[in-house]
């Protein structure tokens, strides 16, 4: 029994440390090659440290090279259009199916549901002629409609969380005199924070993380977003690896940082968004 | 502004104002696509020509008879059985995480990085990782002793290149189904497990008859994860490997980004799409019989 339970022990910690290497090992690489001047890059292996984890040259030759600026911005614009017609169509959405009766509500939120079945990948090949003739390939409102169209999460996450929202609150209001607009707008959608701080902490991710749209819908140089800016840079740059390890770095940073500080959040969002 | 209205008004306006959006947009980017793709499937639509002529089921049987398209399906089988792995080792680690354990939250915290960091980026950093010459797994293997190893063309063998890549989304993907199972077990009612140790059970018992059970459910929507995960698999190769070598990366979203996008095919496309969605609603259709024969 006591050898059983000191041999778990060791097992457990044996297999953690296996996974912290595991998960460090990869990166390790980009790290210590990013900040490695061009003769430290051919004089040293590629595993050994650099001189300086203080020589920065790399990160804004890669910064400037694959037009990080634009791209930073572009990506930045799409996420707050994005968040800001998915927040407002998701919640009000939710209030008009969470709190009224009405004849098809029913089948209307079944099909919304249903809807999460088709792989969004396959409809592609339709969404893209339809962006077409909507004229909206290459602008950045194509890739923004589609995150607002294409994906219902949100609906998903404010259906889960207007259920706790006790009804005695709307019904107090109305006795006040209230119209439903407002009970919407100054009681629902602000006890909805925590849904709507989800909602943006998940899609903020999945779109900078978001490689296929842009790529499909915004060719040009002059739309350039994160992933697309570091796939064009690797395009040209494929040899130079401490240029190119210093790119992923930098595209890797925003979303390492939003994690560490917003980590509560994610985990509640990626739990309650995965069960669906 | 709505105050002189009667709540009657103001319901069927509310109503209808707040579900019109959404609805549209989920009939033009969910259902109308869907419908059409099955359309366009039996045409040899190019994509832009105005003429769309009907072919019958010879697009359908394009896809099955065609091996260069069908037959890449065995390069996603790849993907699968890392998957199968993948949720083994998160059950492992999630079970590890939920018990006494020093710094649990640091582990978690540590495990589950990989998943919000950029796809793109990911792929490249593996890129380096598993660059022939200056790669460092193959340095680290050459350091090891295992020198026959350290040769290895990790994305230019045909042979391994699918598990090569199946693996970076190992990496990327074990602590999110991790997160998902601890989310599970931390929802099993404690006193289960204070009865058992009173009735003298292990913990291997313990794990086999509480645990297990509880997040059966689970564990059956990370495995529908996992296939269709399996089956959908694009942006690795894609970033990577663009299919190669030979096609022996190919899989089949990556066939059909080609087809429609490339070749102009859309068509054949729009038939290897809807096929795609038909596996998917079978493997899920499976997983709801199944989840409804345990009675849940």
């Amino acid at each position: 029994m006591n050898n059983e339970r000191i041999g778990w022990t060791i097992l457990k910690y044996a297999s953690l440390a296996l996974a912290v290497f595991a998960i460090l090992f990869p990166p390790y690489i980009i790290i210590v090659n990013a900040f490695k001047t061009t003769e430290e890059f051919f004089g040293k292996a590629a595993t050994a440290l650099p001189d300086s984890f203080l020589h920065f040259a790399n990160f804004a030759e890669a910064f400037e090279k694959a037009d990080m600026p634009r791209a930073f911005g572009n990506t930045s614009i799409i996420i707050v259009l994005s968040l800001v017609l998915n927040i407002l169509i998701g919640s009000a959405f939710c209030y008009a199916v969470g709190r009224f009766q009405f004849k098809l509500r029913g089948p209307l939120v079944g099909l919304f549901l249903f809807a999460t079945i088709i792989p969004t990948i396959t409809t592609q090949v339709v969404n893209y002629k339809t962006i077409q003739s909507l004229e909206l390939t290459n602008n950045l409102l194509g890739p923004v409609l589609l995150y607002v169209g294409a994906d219902i999460l949100q609906i998903y996450i404010y259906m889960q969380f207007i259920r706790n929202i006790p009804y005695e609150l709307d019904e107090s209001a109305m006795i006040e005199g209230a119209s439903l607009f407002r009970i919407y707008r100054t009681i629902i959608f602000p006890l909805l924070g925590p849904a709507t701080a989800t909602i943006i902490i998940l899609k903020t991710i999945s779109i900078y993380n978001d490689m296929f749209v842009p790529y499909l819908y915004l060719p040009r140089p002059e739309h350039v977003v994160v992933s697309t800016s570091l796939m064009r840079f690797f395009s040209v740059n494929s040899g130079d690896w401490q240029l190119v390890s210093a790119a992923i770095l930098i595209i890797m940073i925003p979303t390492a940082l939003l994690y560490l500080f917003l980590q509560k959040y994610i985990f509640a969002g990626v739990t309650s968004g995965a069960v669906k | 502004m709505f105050g002189g209205m009667s709540i009657q008004r103001q319901r069927k306006l509310v109503i209808f104002s707040f579900i019109t959006v959404p609805l549209l947009l989920l009939l033009t980017f969910a259902y109308y696509p869907a419908l059409e793709l099955i359309r366009l499937s039996f045409t040899d639509w190019d994509g832009i020509s105005a003429d769309k002529s009907f072919i019958g089921w010879a697009n359908y049987k394009e896809v099955f008879s065609n091996p260069d398209i069908f037959g890449v399906f065995k390069n996603n089988v790849a993907y699968f059985v890392v998957g199968l792995v993948q949720n083994v080792v998160a059950i492992y680690f999630a079970v590890v995480l939920n018990g006494k354990l020093k710094g649990k939250n640091a582990f978690r915290l540590l495990l589950f990085l990989p998943y919000i960091l950029n796809g793109v980026a990911v792929a490249y950093l593996f890129g380096y990782v598993y660059d022939t010459t200056n790669g460092s797994l193959n340095l680290m293997l050459g350091q090891l002793g295992f020198d026959k190893l350290a040769g290895t063309s990790w994305l230019g063998q045909s042979t391994i290149v699918d598990y090569s890549l199946a693996s970076i989304s190992f990496w990327r993907f074990m602590g999110f189904n991790m997160v998902i199972y601890l989310a599970a077990l931390q929802s099993i009612p404690s006193d289960l497990y204070e009865a058992a140790s009173i009735d003298g059970a292990n913990g291997w018992q313990k794990f086999a008859y509480i645990t297990l059970p509880n997040i059966y459910k689970i564990i059956e929507l990370n495995l529908f994860l996992t296939v269709t995960g399996a089956l959908e698999v694009f942006d690795l190769p894609f970033v990577l490997t663009k299919g190669g070598p030979a096609g022996a990366s190919e899989t089949f979203v990556l066939q059909i980004v080609e087809t429609a996008f490339q070749f102009n095919n859309y068509g054949l496309a729009s038939a290897m799409s809807v096929v795609l969605l038909v596996f998917v609603i079978i493997v899920l259709s499976i997983q709801r019989y199944l989840l409804k024969g345990k009675g849940e």
